[in-house]
């Protein structure tokens, strides 16, 4: 892999620190007028997702990581693993653990295009869409006529997420939900 | 379509930047100070291991030679200073390679003032007063503020006696990297930029003064009363976190120059950096005498900004370097 110095630091580039694979979120050059030029560096870890602030001395270099987001429709779980498949024709396979499958489990939808990151050809994260349609499998009876705004009550989606919802929702509909908030959006 | 050839300030700003441009040159105007132009290329660079110069080679007829891009106007002033001017003041464009960022641009343009005669003192007081020309608003009474005690407000030590160890140790902490080999000047830049700058000028102006006699550039040195070490005659201006301003007692001895000279250049050898060109003109001017007075470098880019309200330099400049 190439290597990047900190005048090449910009959004989005995924550089090794550490042992682990971090994209960049933010690049500040900051220099005295008289002194040491530094960059203040802002990583999101691809594996642990949490966020670390570095400094670098200007010049200093961080090797590229081999990092790369597909677009991969979920098939199936089988119990230990979560298998996606890439979008392009290749009908290539790919199993997603646990730990890198995270929260994005319970947005789960057989069909549904995500985007896999993959680090040295292994998965390392899954990215839901930021709008997802999930029926409704249990929530308390709608109530009839009650349209106006102001009053939720909680729905389980068939991904097994738990969003609020406004109370004239009932079981077996459909509804549009923000994966970035989890809120309610409209119905599907 | 690509967007990139627009400006990076939009034309009421521009309008705006001329505007405080016509007032820095009232402001100097009414004052009796005279309006100068001198090179952006110069036979001499600055040798400060900090600033990395720009370099070109042209044709003259001396045959082909290498000149610099000036990282401030300032060795060029100062010889009109020995030439007799009297006080002068230049809107610079300056050079500053790899200087590129929210508060930075590889070409960006200095206010710099020189007082014959003016103690550090007066000059502080007439930069405030040029600071509030151009914010066209009154910033609150300045509070002057010693390096040392910023420190140890700041970070509960002494920057000038705490061991070289401790002081790595925080700075490695405090930045999350390791310090290596860094010496005591890096340390307290990093702690200095890091720790104690975005605190500074939250309240109005912040003049800060007695820096690190190591830290004094072409500034005289004094000692500090409290307990004799060397201090810079220097002083800078912060503002909303920003450094704006850095001014000097101007150092006029021939001899301690060229001796700040030969050392920045054994430094810059000592860590890999190719030597510049020392300004042997700037030298023999000081020999032939530069009346003793006060000089000041003020990032106009930055004071626009403040003044209008924007979040980078590059909002208030036509092209900023990414797309000039």
């Amino acid at each position: 892999m190439a290597s990047y110095s900190t005048n090449e630091f910009k959004g989005g580039l995924k550089v090794m620190l550490d042992g682990d694979p971090c994209t960049i979120v933010e690049n500040e050059f900051v220099k005295p007028g008289k002194g040491q030029a530094f960059n203040r560096v802002k990583l999101r870890n691809l594996m642990t997702g949490r966020v670390w602030e570095r400094t670098f001395k200007s010049g200093e270099s961080l090797e590229g990581a081999d990092v790369l987001d597909l677009d991969m429709e979920y098939l199936y779980n089988d119990g230990e693993m979560w298998y996606f498949m890439k979008t392009d024709g290749s009908f290539e396979q790919y199993p997603v653990e646990k730990k890198a499958l995270g929260d994005t489990e319970k947005w789960l939808k057989e069909q549904v295009v995500y985007t896999v990151t993959l680090w040295n050809d292994n998965a390392i994260s899954v990215t839901p869409p930021n709008f997802i349609e999930l029926e409704v499998t249990e929530t308390d009876p709608g109530l009839k006529g009650d349209t106006a705004q102001g009053g939720s009550k909680p729905a389980t989606l068939s991904s097994g997420a738990v969003v609020r919802v406004p109370l004239f929702i009932n079981e077996g509909e459909v509804l549009k939900v923000d994966t970035r908030t989890g809120e309610y959006v409209s119905r599907a | 379509m690509a967007t990139d050839w627009r400006p990076t300030a939009s034309i009421e700003t521009l309008r705006e930047r001329a505007r405080r441009l016509a007032e820095v040159r009232a402001f100097f105007a009414a004052r009796g100070v005279l309006e100068v132009e001198t090179p952006v290329l110069g036979h001499g660079g600055s040798t400060d291991v900090h600033l990395a110069s720009l370099s070109t080679r042209a044709t003259t007829p001396a045959g082909r030679e290498r000149l610099w891009l000036q990282t401030s106007p300032e060795f060029h002033m100062k010889r009109l200073l020995a030439a007799g001017s009297g006080p002068i003041f230049q809107l610079a464009r300056s050079f500053r390679d790899g200087e590129v960022g929210r508060r930075h641009n590889l070409e960006f343009t200095l206010l710099e003032w020189y007082r014959p005669g003016f103690s550090l003192d007066e000059l502080i007081g007439e930069t405030v007063a040029l600071v509030e020309a151009v914010l066209g608003c009154d910033p609150g009474p300045p509070r002057r503020r010693r390096y040392r005690e910023l420190f140890r407000e700041r970070l509960g030590l002494d920057p000038f006696t705490v061991g070289l160890p401790e002081l790595k140790r925080l700075a490695g902490e405090r930045g999350g990297l390791d310090m290596g080999e860094a010496g005591r000047d890096d340390c307290l830049d990093l702690l200095m930029s890091l720790e104690i700058e975005p605190h500074l000028g939250r309240d109005g102006l912040d003049v800060v003064v007695d820096y690190p006699a190591s830290q004094a550039a072409l500034a005289r040195r004094h000692r500090d009363p409290e307990d004799g070490a060397w201090v810079a005659s220097r002083f800078e201006f912060y503002l909303e976190g920003l450094e704006l301003a850095n001014g000097y007692d101007e150092l006029t001895d021939a001899k301690e120059q060229a001796a700040r000279f030969a050392a920045d250049n054994a430094a810059r050898r000592a860590v890999g950096l190719t030597e510049v060109d020392v300004d042997e003109r700037l030298l023999a001017a000081l020999a032939h005498g530069m009346p003793a007075g006060s000089g000041v470098a003020l990032g106009l880019d930055r004071l626009i900004q403040l003044a209008l309200g924007k979040a980078s330099v590059a909002e208030v400049m036509a092209f900023a370097t990414p797309r000039c």
